[in-house]
């Protein structure tokens, strides 16, 4: 019988008023891919750094293939065998390739050695890299293989990886799977965190499940539904969006004509001749990796910039050329990707907040003067309607979990009776049972008749709620699908830069259809 | 020595003390530090330096002992900001005020003392080369110091790993604590070094410059240097560049006194190396090479390790 790699027993970590993980157990055999899965603030993220030797652990024991360890640091925990590649890229922008690998690399070797072992180790693994080119001019995809050739120089025996592919097109993820496949075959041991089911079902040996610092149960991917383990991990089974099937009637009622706007911003990228038409009662998507024209595309729809007249019109009204201000009072709703800073004051009350973008609407100034009482009113009313878990309206935004606080920003904007909402990212890092409920409060409001824009990184989202989607890539936008037509193998395409589509799309090669489960 | 000749060689001298304090600063910025209290720290090392030369002596023991006022100066703002997370900007400023103040009290017995000026270095045949010989060879220990410390911080940047990971500190401190580099400790070595320098800047003032003890004799240097900083994108060779770029607009405007050339009040000529560094900041931070880039990501972001 072989030595399981790693096996961790009764780790404990308390921080104050928080007990992040409470006798956690976690075995991970040799060349196997084990899932870590839980939500937000399961305690994921506090294992993993005391695995990587971030944290120390308050008790317990770490085996590492048989023997006892303590982990004092990452460069304990690299010379051990074990890699990690991070969710939030630990990466400096204004280095080169070659110089990010060299800081994660103990060994020390010289220029030239290094970027030879970089392009062999890339070759290896189908991962791509120029050592001599500068992070800030590389795509998502090419800074995570920055990331994992880094890793794998060191030939790890355990490579983590935390959230890997929240930032990848569909095919990048492919890709991704299949290094990861190869890896194990060659018997290194993956520890994979995620919160996409349908990824652990396709990719993992197993898995374990937390939930509130425990863990709640370990059981075998292939054999559990999605739907059971969402269940494990949030603890109470909970309402999937239902979606009423309806006919959209052809009538435009916010349009984006034509639009061209020079970005602002250094690395920024410029919109090019952006057209497309929300309906009554549509939801439309628009998909695409960050950084190719959304920051810009939002900014100008909600008013932050502004444009020519006619580029943005609500129900007939040319809006183009008014602020943010002027837009709400023509029926336009905006939440930002942003919750801390840009859709709410961390610093503030929560009823401060639903003031600050809902005073005209909602008639919470009277000469200038805040009406405290009608404020204090209003942001009980969103408690209240989106069962927002908050102490009142004199709660600070700060004081809310992420979840909370998104369904807090999205009830104040659809309080507000928009005709037409615009909503970013509108469940980036919210927990399973917020983000169902969020869907939800959106589909509702369609069916209202108000037309709904929805700009996504998360194609399973789009898929599951928009009537129609479009792609944003390079500030320009392709023609719209019709959802329920598309598959993600073109959407994918679109995503990774090709404009119009072929007549016809490629088949997938025989292997099953991974990133269509629901979560 | 004819004029142009004597020009160009108080060029050199005015831009040595602003290339020490900008090289340290340089280092610091690069590491994720804004100290604002250069002016302090070179105040400190001015007086202490004359202080040191004249009770031992030694301008050897003077000038070492000038950079470790610096480098105290300098400990006390790491002190406060790296380890209390004190805000930088403003104890930074407030460095500048207590180095004022420290230096004075610590100089009021020394004013209007005369010192003999720092030796200047000559080199038999070579220093009697017309224009080239007294421009290179004649000068004191610290012009010399200056490039070369310029330089040797030009290749630890750029080409050792050390200077790497220093680097990597000022761009993404979350990163590169995550990988496992003491992200404070890197950085007080690196305030230190700023100190130790801005000390050095300090010193030449007050030995070899003009070798007395005056009042804020930096005058503004410190203010210069930051400036210069930032006028060479955090690069070092544009800082030696710039540094003699605005040593020259001191002298120009000196000697354009001297010589009533313009009909203008003398005060408005004194106010150009300053009027100089403000279009200088403006026009970098307008052009179109604008950059986030430019400036290390973490400039001035406190660290807090946090789990």
């Amino acid at each position: 019988m072989t030595v399981a790699r790693l096996v961790l027993s009764g780790i404990r970590k308390a921080y104050p008023g928080v007990l992040a993980n409470d006798d956690v157990a976690l075995t991970i055999g040799q060349g196997e891919i084990h899932a870590l899965l839980g939500e937000n603030g399961a305690g994921k993220s506090t294992l993993v750094k005391i695995i990587y030797g971030v944290l120390a652990p308050d008790a317990g024991e770490i085996a590492w293939e048989g023997r006892t360890v303590t982990i004092a640091s990452p460069h304990a925990a690299r010379s051990l065998g074990i890699g990690m590649v991070f969710q939030h890229f630990s990466l400096f922008d204004a280095l080169t390739v070659l110089e990010n690998v060299a800081l994660g690399l103990d060994a020390k070797l010289d220029r030239k050695t290094l970027a030879e072992r970089i392009t062999e180790v890339s070759e290896a693994y189908g991962l791509p890299l120029d050592p001599h080119r500068e992070v800030h001019e590389l795509s998502v995809g090419e800074r995570q293989r920055i990331e994992i050739v880094r890793c794998l120089l060191q030939n790890p025996r355990l490579l983590i990886m935390d959230e890997p592919t929240s930032v990848l097109t569909p095919q990048e993820v492919e890709r991704l799977f299949l290094t990861l496949r190869q890896l194990a075959a060659e018997g290194v041991s993956i520890l994979y965190i995620s919160h996409k089911l349908h990824e652990i079902e396709a990719l993992c040996d197993a898995a374990t499940i937390m939930r509130g610092g425990k863990v709640v149960a370990h059981c075998d991917p292939r054999t559990e539904t999605a739907r059971s383990m969402a269940e494990l991990m949030v603890g109470s089974s909970f309402a999937a969006p239902e979606k009423p099937e309806k006919r959209l009637k052809r009538a435009p009622r916010f349009s984006v004509n034509a639009l061209d706007l020079p970005t602002a911003e250094v690395f920024g990228t410029a919109l090019q001749g952006i057209s497309f038409d929300v309906q009554v009662g549509e939801i439309f998507g628009i998909a695409g990796v960050a950084g190719n024209g959304q920051s810009e595309l939002l900014a100008a729809l909600s008013g932050e910039r502004l444009t020519v007249p006619e580029a943005v019109v609500i129900d007939g009204q040319k809006i183009g050329r008014l602020g943010p201000r002027a837009r709400r009072m023509h029926g336009l709703a905006y939440i930002p990707e942003e919750r801390n800073g840009h859709a709410a004051v961390p610093d503030l009350t929560l009823a401060d907040n639903a003031l600050l973008s809902a005073f005209d609407r909602r008639g919470l100034l009277s000469s200038g003067v805040i009406r405290h009482a009608r404020a204090s009113a209003f942001a009980r009313e969103i408690i209240d309607r989106f069962s927002v878990r908050a102490t009142g309206p004199m709660a600070r935004a700060s004081a809310l979990s992420g979840g909370n606080l998104q369904k807090f920003v999205v009830g104040r904007e659809i309080l507000q009776a928009p005709n037409v909402l615009i909503a970013a990212q509108p469940t980036w890092g919210v927990d399973a049972g917020a983000a169902a409920a969020i869907h939800q409060a959106l589909i509702d409001l369609a069916g209202h008749g108000v037309a709904v824009l929805v700009v996504s990184q998360d194609l399973d989202e789009l898929m599951g709620l928009t009537d129609r989607m479009a792609v944003l890539n390079g500030g320009r936008l392709s023609r719209p699908l019709v959802t329920a037509d598309a598959t993600v193998e073109q959407i994918g395409l679109l995503m990774g830069g090709l404009h119009d589509l072929p007549d016809e799309v490629p088949q997938s090669d025989g292997q099953p259809e991974a990133t269509h489960a629901q979560a | 020595m004819d004029p142009v000749t004597a020009l160009l060689v108080t060029v050199v001298t005015a831009a040595t003390p602003l290339l020490f304090a900008a090289v340290g600063e340089l280092v610091v910025e690069r590491s994720g530090v804004l100290n604002l209290g250069v002016e302090g720290m070179m105040l400190a090392g001015a007086v202490t330096g004359f202080a040191v030369t004249l009770t031992t002596g030694s301008g050897t023991i003077g000038i070492i002992a000038a950079a470790f006022a610096g480098a105290a100066m300098a400990l006390v703002f790491g002190f406060l900001t790296l380890t209390l997370l004190a805000n930088q900007v403003a104890t930074g400023l407030a460095l500048t005020i207590f180095g004022v103040g420290l230096s004075a009290l610590v100089g009021s017995g020394f004013v209007g003392t005369p010192l003999p000026r720092l030796p200047r270095l000559d080199l038999p045949g070579l220093t009697d080369l017309p224009v080239v010989g007294p421009l290179l060879f004649g000068h004191d220990v610290l012009v010399y110091m200056a490039v070369l410390l310029t330089l040797a911080v030009a290749w630890f940047l750029a080409r050792s790993r050390a200077g790497m990971i220093l680097r990597a500190v000022g761009e993404n401190h979350e990163a590169a604590h995550g990988l496992g580099y003491p992200v404070i400790r890197i950085r007080y070595f690196a305030v230190l070094f700023g100190g130790l320098s801005a000390g050095l800047g300090g010193a030449f003032l007050s030995l070899a410059y003009t070798p007395m003890w005056i009042e804020q004799m930096t005058a503004g240097r410190g203010w210069i240097a930051l400036a210069l900083v930032v006028f060479a994108a955090w690069r070092p060779l544009r800082v030696l560049v710039g540094a003699y770029l605005f040593g020259g607009v001191t002298i120009l405007q000196l000697h354009a006194q001297g010589m009533g050339l313009f009909a203008v009040p003398s005060q408005v000529l004194s106010m150009l190396p300053y009027l100089a560094t403000i279009v200088v900041l403006v026009v970098i931070s307008v052009g179109p090479w604008k950059g986030r880039l430019q400036a290390p990501a973490c400039l001035g972001r406190p660290f807090h390790p946090t789990h």
